[in-house]
């Protein structure tokens, strides 16, 4: 039964079943990642949970190691998988080499897993893609995307899952120096951006600092309109 | 040869090694660091045959960060221990056993400090007082005659140096240098290097 392949070619050259796992992430919830200047942050829209579940226990955003986290959107049974294989390299690294992994190594090896059951027999594709963020050992801060193909780019920001698309586009529209200037402004953007996509939960003090800016710029927009 | 020593006091351990790293009559290294960080209040001091010493204590350290990692909690000095003794006792009837001798050292948040002795045919024993090496022999005699489980962190560094300075008395190979570490509540802290006088 394992020996043949589940993720063929199609005649005009699909991965069909690459393909229908990054539908599967399109079904996950959104997360999405921003690159600052000195901080990187990870947001992820927190799915509502049935009346008796215990709301804390569902985690999107795991730490690989000590200065690398990742956040998810897609089949969470999957990232279990492949975020206890990442930090077992994080370890497993640090034991070889004695230095702790670069963000690139260490979502270069969650792509080649990935890649690795685009290719294997009797496997199927994980259905998650992965935002990982953290800092090199110089300083610099990264972020990275992968998806179930198994590829992997870096990103000044970026979205995945639900609402990608609209995440995206919100930052492309408003990812600027500005808003990225201070580690604070890049959390508020981070919030802004998921602020998009759902009704505001309780992210307390920074929404009522959002709240006062956008009044800020109503006020603006009323004195330029009647002057 | 190495030697090893902790001591436990109300709400501390404080812990010693030897710095000689030695190849038959040869000291090849006079500051080597014998202990080993595996959490914030874990110490682990290992010595023993040479390259099993580091292999297995830096093996046991990946591990504990890995469990840290992967539960989003540190695990105690008690199940440490136990989980390094574990891997001990597997490795022992296999081809490739750990000859090392080791004492693990941590605080708890409920239960306190704890000190423990373990060696290389996987005992483990939870101790107030415990050493490793021929300078055992000299000074765990000296443990049980002035020992106080009540010891404050200045009687427990007198109490040491007394150890230091027995095996600088009567024992034959000379161990110029030792390094100390204390750890309580706020976590693992470097004390003085002990230099028994006469030492360069």
């Amino acid at each position: 039964i394992y020996d043949r392949a589940i993720t063929v070619f199609s005649p005009d050259g699909h991965l069909f079943q690459v393909e229908y796992a990054q539908e599967a992430v399109k079904k996950g919830s959104t997360a999405v990642g921003i690159r600052g200047k000195d901080i990187v942050v990870l947001g992820v829209e927190k799915k509502s949970v049935a009346k008796l579940q215990e709301e804390r226990t569902v985690r999107k955003i795991c730490a690989l190691d000590d200065h690398v986290c990742m956040a998810f959107a897609g089949l969470t049974a999957d990232a279990r998988i492949v975020i206890n294989r990442a930090r077992v390299e994080c370890q497993s690294h640090r034991l070889t080499v004695e230095d702790p992994v670069t963000v690139e190594y260490i979502t270069r090896h969650i792509a080649t897993l990935k890649q690795r059951y685009t290719q294997s027999n009797g496997r199927r594709p994980f259905g998650i893609s992965a935002l990982i963020v953290g800092f090199d050992c110089d300083g610099t801060p990264r972020l990275y995307q992968t998806d179930p193909s198994g590829t992997y780019h870096a990103w000044k920001a970026n979205a995945i899952g639900r609402s990608a698309k609209t995440v995206r586009e919100f930052l492309e529209k408003n990812y600027t120096e500005e808003s990225i200037a201070t580690d604070n402004e890049a959390i508020k953007l981070a919030i802004k951006a998921l602020l998009e996509l759902l009704e505001s939960k309780e992210i307390e003090t920074l929404v009522t600092e959002i709240e006062k800016e956008k009044e800020e710029e109503a006020e603006k927009k009323k004195q330029k309109k009647s002057t | 040869m190495e030697y090893l020593i902790g001591i436990q006091g109300q709400d501390f351990v404080l812990v010693a090694a030897d710095n000689v790293a030695a190849h038959s009559i040869v000291k090849m290294k006079q500051d080597q660091d014998k202990m080993f960080k595996l959490s914030d209040k874990i110490l682990l001091l290992c010595v023993g045959e040479a390259g099993d010493t580091v292999q297995f204590a830096e093996y046991i350290q990946k591990n504990i960060q890995l469990y840290k990692m992967r539960n989003g909690y540190e695990l105690s000095p008690t199940a440490a221990a136990n989980f390094t003794r574990k891997n001990l006792a597997d490795y022992l009837r296999s081809r490739t056993p750990y000859h090392v001798n080791l004492l693990l050292a941590g605080f708890d948040e409920t239960d306190g400090p704890g000190l423990y002795y373990m060696d290389h045919l996987s005992a483990l024993a939870k101790a107030p007082f415990a050493a490793h090496g021929h300078g055992a022999y000299l000074t765990l005699s000296i443990l049980d005659r002035y020992y106080r489980p009540d010891l404050t962190r200045d009687e427990a560094v007198d109490l040491l140096k007394k150890c230091i300075e027995e095996l600088n008395h009567r024992f034959i190979l000379n161990l110029p240098s030792f390094s100390v570490r204390l750890i309580d509540k706020d976590g693992t802290h470097d004390l003085e290097k002990l230099i028994p006088v006469g030492s360069k």
